[in-house]
């Protein structure tokens, strides 16, 4: 016999149609009614037409975009690098920070100082002394390139960031993991790279791309000391002309390399978040 | 019966406190090669902490564990070496939830046997088939049964062969067919004369499979005695009480 809905099914979809067909009304009128609020009031205020002349024009915008882009390949380079450099050098503390071995307590208490260091240090202090520090030190197998002095300020700061999240994803998976790699005979060292490393990555991933993320838009930072990325191709458009859309064209472009990290963390985090409520560890 | 010669695993007046908290006192018992010993108790009766000090995954405050006659509580010894001789399983399975069921029950034996990852792979699908499990071989934990994890989690401490395998309450978290499984697999690796120390609160299961079985209490075997012995004829107060509080629940 072919299944037939029953009439409680069909009024009950009903009703989960119409109220889905609410909550679609109820968003659309809200946006559009935020969406004019802002038209008005930013269209409306007086220096309205100023602003869009020195911060949006069209045709400033065109000319200094190549330029600008052009700029933004170095950034391109400089995140890729740091990004590889930082995520070494955080697991590298992170294993130092985690590790009990005797032996290792004047790296453990190292790597203390180093992440307590760099996380509080604003990284354009960092920049100055590392950029403009490390040169006035006059050694000379040492660069002085801003960019290369700029990178490594970047992985500096931001490699104690990326430990600390990655400290926290081992210490969040379960003791009884570890000690069930031991029971096997797997060795403390073992037990770490094959059992509770690569479950601790996958519970900080979503994190761990999100300081990435930040990590692509502070390469721009570098432009304070003099190498011409993107900001300051834009900056030296800007001195030209006295219009400042070049740095609306870079923002933009920033904006639109880091939104395919952003989405793939929102995807990440969510596909995380749907298996863990199938296991039922809600 | 397998005819029992050497002793295999030998526990000399054991002793484990936790702070002020005596958890095992002067603790003392032997395991024959292809014996199968079972260990009953109250919950905080020292069952785990015992298996945990033979395995060395605790430390202990006075006597001594010998495997196959080597003192493996002596400073000099590799606990790991130690333990990569004894098999243990576990409440909780505590399989590896990011790996599938081939490569969890074949870490041990590359990582640690150094046997080559296709001969390891080949020994592990032989067993899975052997006990109904080769279908699971590709797939991850989260996704099987209770049942299946936890015969899986048995099978990953016996294919390096162990020496003594060691039991900690492995059907607890399950409920009463998926218990049938895994003590059907238990009762087949008895069978094969492998050497077991089995703490549970099933005692049907030990009256089927336990040469011996020992009621712990407050850390201290009070009673020792073969299955029948301890569940009909039960001596001290102590064993009288455990049985009634067990049959007042159902469980026996």
């Amino acid at each position: 016999m072919t299944y037939q809905p029953s009439p409680l099914r069909l009024q009950r979809e009903a009703a989960r149609r119409r109220v889905s067909r609410q909550s679609t009304l109820v968003a659309l009128i809200s946006t559009i009614a935020i969406a004019s609020v802002l038209v008005i009031v930013v269209t409306g205020a007086p220096g309205f037409k100023l602003v869009r002349q020195s911060f949006f024009s069209w045709h400033y915008a065109v000319s200094a975009f190549p330029h600008v882009l052009s700029g933004l390949w170095l950034n391109l380079r400089v995140m890729v690098i740091a990004e590889i450099f930082v995520l070494i050098l955080g697991l590298l503390i992170a294993l130092a920070r985690t590790s009990h071995s005797p032996i290792l307590y004047p790296i453990r208490l190292m790597a203390t100082i180093y992440t307590d260091i760099f996380r509080g240090l604003p990284l354009l202090l960092v920049l100055f002394l590392v950029g403009l520090g490390v040169p006035g030190l006059q050694i000379s197998w040492i660069t002085n390139s801003a960019v290369v002095l700029g990178t490594t300020s970047l992985v500096l700061t931001y490699s104690a960031y990326v430990a600390e999240v990655i400290r926290a994803g081992i210490e969040a998976v379960n003791p009884a993991q570890r000690m069930a790699g031991r029971a096997l005979g797997l060795t403390q060292s073992q037990t770490q790279s094959y059992v509770v490393l690569p479950q601790a990555l996958r519970k900080v991933a979503p994190p761990l791309l999100n300081d990435l993320v930040s990590l692509q838009k502070d390469s721009g930072l570098i432009s304070v000391l003099g190498a011409i990325d993107a900001i300051r191709s834009a900056g030296i458009e800007t001195a030209q002309s006295f219009n400042f859309t070049p740095y609306v064209v870079a923002g933009a472009l920033f904006v639109a390399l880091t939104i395919p990290l952003t989405r793939f963390t929102d995807w990440l985090t969510r596909k995380q978040d749907r298996a863990r409520v199938q296991q039922g560890q809600w | 019966m397998v005819a029992m010669t050497k002793t295999m695993l030998e526990v000399k007046n054991l002793r484990k406190s936790y702070g002020a908290d005596l958890v095992l006192h002067d603790i003392s018992v032997a395991l024959a090669e292809h014996e199968v010993k079972v260990l009953v108790g109250a919950s905080g009766s020292g069952k785990s902490t015992l298996l945990r000090a033979i395995n060395l995954l605790e430390g202990i405050d006075d006597g001594q564990v010998l495997l196959d006659g080597q003192d493996i509580t002596a400073v000099k010894v590799n606990p790991d070496e130690i333990r990569s001789q004894i098999g243990s399983v576990f409440q909780s399975f505590n399989l590896f939830p990011h790996l599938n069921v081939l490569q969890n029950i074949t870490l041990a034996p590359r990582k640690v046997h150094g046997v080559a990852k296709e001969e390891a792979e080949a020994h592990a699908m032989q067993m899975l088939e052997r006990f109904g499990l080769a279908d699971k071989a590709k797939q991850y934990p989260d996704l099987l049964s209770g049942g299946q994890q936890q015969r899986v989690a048995i099978l990953r401490a016996v294919i390096t062969k162990p020496k003594v395998l060691l039991l900690d309450e492995v059907t607890s978290a399950l409920d009463p067919i998926l218990i049938a499984e895994v003590l059907a697999l238990i009762s087949e690796l008895k069978a094969e004369g492998m050497t077991m120390m089995i703490a549970t609160h099933e005692m049907g299961f030990a009256k089927r499979v336990a040469d011996q079985v020992l009621f712990l209490h407050h850390g201290q075997i009070v009673e020792a005695g073969s299955a029948k012995e301890i569940l009909e004829n039960p001596k001290t107060p102590e064993l009288q009480n455990f049985l009634s509080a067990l049959r007042e629940a159902g469980r026996l």
